[in-house]
This record gives C-alpha cells, structure tokens and sequence, in this order.
C-alpha cells in the first residue's frame, strides 16, 4: 500500500455569507485507497457535495476550506492554480449529476471529451476518444453526437467517459444515477462497478439512496449536519445501522416484500437543520426517536460500534 | 365503488402513440400507483384522467358518466380530481403566502362558508398544525416537505374524492418522503380519498399502494394487487424492473436500451425486442405469437397480465 489516493483529516468548508461563516463541512475524516470504493450518503444540505467538490477546489469563490485534503499525498488546499489544473482530470475527476446541463449542448460530444486529452497532452486524441467511447458502451461513432441526440443514459455514458479520459486514480460521482429510470440507473451502476473493477480506480460516490450506495460501494459514510455520522462496511451499515439517523436513512426506502414497510412508509418528523443555526449538542438529536437528556448538550463525536465500524453516537450498541 | 375510470383510453400526437388503449378503474377509498420508466405514457394517462389532455379515442368517466367537454363543466370535475405535482416549489407561485396558496382553489371554485377556516381545516389536515401559524409564511420560509403539504392543503380545501399524484416524493429528501406518503394514506384512511400515484419507485407503490398498474410504451402490461404483482411478478417486464433494484434477491436482468420511441410501436407484443423470455428461447409458437399478435388490454378492474408466454403457460396448467 502507498500513499492513499485520497485522504481527509478534520476538513471544514465553511461559507462566507452576509450573516457570517456558515459551516458545510464540519471536520472529516475519511481515506480512499487505489480499487477502493465508498460511498457518501446524506440528505440535501448535510454537505455531502461541498466535501465531494473541495477535493478537487471545485467550490464557490465564498468558500472556506479548512485542515487537509490530501490527494495523492499532496495537500489540495496548497496548491496553486497551475498545479490544481494539472491534478483535474488527471489525478481525480468528476461525474456530475445531470449530465443534460453539465455537457455543453452545441459542441459534439467526442470534442467535449477530447478536451482534457488536449489540455494535458495525452497522445493519439480521435483514437482515445473513440476508445473511451466503446469503454463505456457506446460505438466509437456516436463522438459526433450532439448532447440532445441522445438519451439520459446515453449522456451519462459520455460524462462517464470524459471522467475516464486522463486515465485518473479517483473518480468523484456526485450522484451520476439521480435522474435516470430505474433500467437506465441499473445500466449506469453495473458499468461504474465494473470500470471500477478493470482499471483499479478509487471511486468516491454520492447519493441520497443508501441502497444505491450500498450495491456499488464497498464502504458506506452517512453524513449528517457536516459531519459524518456513521461509517462501515456497507452490507452491514444497510442491514444493521447503528446510529439512529442510518436507521431512518435506511427504513425510508423499503425492501419490497418486507411486510413490516407494507402500507407503513417511515420518516422522520421535522427536516434537516439550517447549517447556519445547528442545534446545541448532537445535531440531529431534535429529530431524533431515541434522544436522551445528555444528547441536547453533548456534541458526540465518532466512536467505534463494532467491528470496523464507527457511530456519532451516544447510544449503546449491541455487541 | 368505481370513481374514475379510463374506458379503452389512447392518445395519440401525430404518429406517437403516448397512451396506446388503457383501462384503469379507480375506486373509492383506493390507492393505485401507476409505474413505468419516463416517455411510457403514464404522465399523459394522468392529465387525460384530469381532463386536461382529450382521449383520441375512448373516454374518461367519473362516477360513471363522461368527463363533461365545456370549460366550466371540467372547472366543476376538478373539485373533485386534484392534481399534486412534483416539485412544490415550481407549484407555488413565491410571491403568494401559505394562506394565498391554499385560498386560491376555493375562490375560483367559489367555494361557500367560511375562507380562514376552510383555509386552516386544509392546513391541519395536511399536517401543517397549528394553521394560523403558516398562514403569513412564503414559499421560500419553509422546507420541501412542508411546500409538499402546502400543495396537498390546496387539493384537500376543495374536498376532492381523488387525487392525482404524479411523483409526489420524487424531489424530496429521504427522511421527508415517508412522511409525505404517511400524510397520503392517513387521507385515504381518515377521508376515504382515491388516489392515483405516478410514480417510477416501485417502492412507493409497496409503501403505500393497494394496487399497481406497470405501463409500457403506451399500455398497462400487468396490473394487480401490490402484493401480488410485486412478489409474484407474472410479466417479465415487470420482473426486470424488479431484479434491478439494489436491495432485490434475484440476478438482476438489466433490459438493453432505453424505453422505445411511442411513435415506432413494434409489431406483436410491444415489449418482445427487449423482452428476455422471448431473448432466452421460446416455443416457436409462443415466439411467432410474441412477434406477430398484439395483445388483448388488461382489465382495468381486475388483476391481469399482457404477455403471450405467460397466457401459454397459465392455460396449459
């Protein structure tokens, strides 16, 4: 084992806005591996996407990044403009969600794709592009398309591809399934799995669905309130949550033929807090069905509940 | 009680035939969730149920007679039909308080009695308690969640007997979903309100439906009681889709391509190029039959399946 591709320690985003610092990103830790995969799961506004797009400074300009984010061994948050342009694409790259608004629509698709080939210089470019086309599943042809000529998947595909084009050791997909049908999402996921597989890349994944989550990703962190709130292997994060706001994450998509959700959807009284006015002590303990005293003055930080598993937590877990 | 029902429903624009031949009974009381993948008919099936799009052929009916076709006969039925979108916030107009927001319905209804409290009756069945209290609020002060029961409060002021739902969930966060589909099926509960839920989430409809109707390109290929048609799927599209959510047991049969194009309806069974019986082998009977023979429509009462290969094996039994 080398460096890590991706290690954070005690990062923070804040935001500066006219009523002060707002904190997206409060103290993070997590560490990425070559061929390791994990998933980040949480609602909107946890922070979950700020953490995503700090390793790459893809933030807006009224952001605020704090203790390290190592890329490759390599502090982002002291890097120049120069050698941040060198690390996109190449070190790491980025599958947006909505690929319809993040391509350009009147620039055919393989040029689009081209473009980071050029910017670093990479050998033959019609010859990759068409590589990284059948790569995806799509025929080398279709690079002169233009992104209305084809479908959501299709779009996806091509994003999928651009990610690939610099040969990067992370990919960052911030929920690159969100608006595709349920046949398309599968056809996404399986191709990610299995490039994830063949080329040995780390692969950081965001979405809402834990179940999602969970059938790509070896490793589940749940983010609540900027911070995560629970973090393991992801069969057992799903199956047996140990913080209680997994639990809720996990009840609020149903198994189907589990007659324990049939006719009875779960969620959870309230939403989630402003990050400019978090409660005091654990921040999800207004929310929360098993809340104790302590939890309204305790600001829990993470500790380990089973094997290979950490909870932010006060509750007990059960051996 | 049949409430709504769609009679031998198509609607065609131009050469696509977004809604094919439809049958589809709402009854009193009951929750039906209307599944399939975008571009398959289902939204369109939803606004010709509302009234707001004409069959090309067939007929909607409400309490057994035809949805009326003057503009003031259908302001009438849509006291009684409400539509809930998706995405409240494109929903409610900003600039309009809660209170403007749920108001509007009962005035150009001319709703009678009393507006404040028909306006706070709304509210608090709709989970936003006490009333008074969200009745200065503007959009932008209050959650998804609560923007969702805002529109929901405006359906219910005017006290339909169904409503309309086209992915009622599908904007929301995770934690917010469950209590939104809780809200819908306390209202079918405690009001004994209909509703038709469009939705692509199969597990909404598990959370929350009596009954499923799956659609594909234009028609209803399998329709039935939740439990039924979600554990024992029959049609092996409704299987497909199954097998591919994350959760599900059994391999995962990922059909290739896309939801076809409505306006170039295969021949035969409209599913049978993507079909993966008919891929894996099939008696050259059943096979001919699959590519040559349109199927009969499903029912829209009872629980029924539109595939040859299963009518084959259920008939040889």
């Amino acid at each position: 084992m080398g460096e890590p591709l991706l290690e954070m320690r005690s990062a923070t985003v804040d935001y500066r806005t006219a009523g002060g610092l707002v904190p997206a990103v409060r103290g993070v830790d997590l560490r990425i591996d070559a061929g390791q995969t994990l998933g980040l799961a949480g609602e909107s506004g946890c922070g979950k996407s700020t953490l995503a797009m700090s390793v790459l400074r893809l933030l807006p300009r009224n952001a605020v990044v704090g203790g390290e984010i190592l890329l490759g061994g390599e502090n982002v948050t002291e890097m120049g403009w120069g050698r941040l342009r060198a690390v996109r694409w190449a070190e790491a790259s980025v599958v947006f969600q909505g690929a319809m608004h993040a391509l350009n629509p009147v620039q055919r698709v393989g040029e689009q794709i081209a473009e980071p080939i050029r910017v670093h210089g990479k050998g033959p470019v019609e010859r990759r592009v068409g590589e990284l086309l059948e790569q995806v599943g799509l025929p080398a042809r279709r690079a002169r398309a233009y992104p209305h000529e084809l479908s959501g998947g299709q779009r996806q595909r091509v994003m999928i591809a651009m990610a690939l084009a610099c040969s990067p050791g992370l990919i960052i997909a911030d929920e690159p399934t969100t608006a595709l049908d349920v046949m398309v999402q599968a056809q996404v996921l399986a191709l990610l799995s299995k490039l994830v597989d063949e080329l040995d890349i780390g692969l950081l994944m965001i979405s809402h669905d834990l179940s999602v989550l969970a059938s790509t990703c070896q490793r589940l962190a749940v983010m609540y309130a900027g911070r995560i709130v629970e973090q393991g292997r992801s069969a057992e994060v799903l199956r047996q949550p140990a913080h209680p706001y997994t639990k809720a994450l996990a009840a609020a998509f149903p198994t189907i033929g589990d007659p324990a959700s049939r006719l009875a959807p779960r969620g959870l009284a309230g939403d989630p807090p402003d990050p400019a006015q978090l409660p005091a002590g654990c921040p999800f303990h207004p929310r929360c069905p098993s809340a104790m005293a302590e939890c309204s003055v305790t600001d829990v930080l993470l500790r380990p509940a089973g094997e290979d598993r950490v909870s932010a937590c006060l509750l007990e877990v059960e051996p | 009680m049949t409430l709504l029902r769609a009679d031998d429903v198509t609607v065609h624009f131009g050469a696509a035939r977004a809604v094919d031949g439809v049958e589809l009974d709402i009854r009193a009381g009951e929750i039906i969730a209307l599944v399939g993948e975008s571009g398959c008919g289902k939204t369109t099936l939803a606004r010709t149920l509302l009234g707001l799009q004409t069959p090309t052929s067939g007929q909607v009916l409400y309490e057994g007679e035809p949805l009326p076709s003057g503009i003031r006969g259908l302001r009438e039925y849509r006291r009684h039909a409400q539509l809930v979108l998706q995405d409240p916030t494109g929903a409610l107009n900003p600039r309009h308080s809660v209170y403007e927001a749920v108001a509007e319905g009962l005035r150009i209804h001319r709703v009678p009695g009393d507006e404040r409290e028909l306006v706070a009756s709304a509210l608090s069945r709709a989970g936003l308690r006490p009333p008074d209290r969200f009745f200065g609020r503007m959009p932008h002060e209050l959650s998804g969640g609560q923007r969702q029961r805002v529109v929901i409060a405006g359906a219910l002021a005017l006290d339909p007997s169904v409503l309309i739902a086209d992915e009622p969930v599908a904007s929301l966060d995770a934690s917010v979903r469950g209590e939104i589909l809780a809200l819908l099926l306390r209202l079918r509960d405690e009001l004994g309100l209909a509703a038709l839920v469009v939705t692509h989430d199969l597990g909404l409809a598990w959370n929350i439906a009596d009954r499923v109707a799956v659609m594909y390109l234009g028609r209803i290929v399998e329709s039935g009681p939740v439990e039924q048609v979600l554990t024992a799927p029959r049609h092996p599209y409704t299987q497909a889709l199954l097998s591919v959510l994350p959760e599900s047991e059994t391999p995962a049969t990922v059909l290739a391509g896309e939801t076809p194009d409505p306006s170039r309806v295969p021949a035969g069974c409209r599913f049978h190029p993507r079909c993966p019986l008919l891929a894996a082998g099939l008696p050259v009977e059943v096979a001919t039959r699959c590519r040559t023979v349109d199927l009969p429509i499903v029912d829209g009462a009872a629980a029924g399946v539109a595939c040859h290969a299963v009518s084959v094996a259920s008939s040889a039994k």
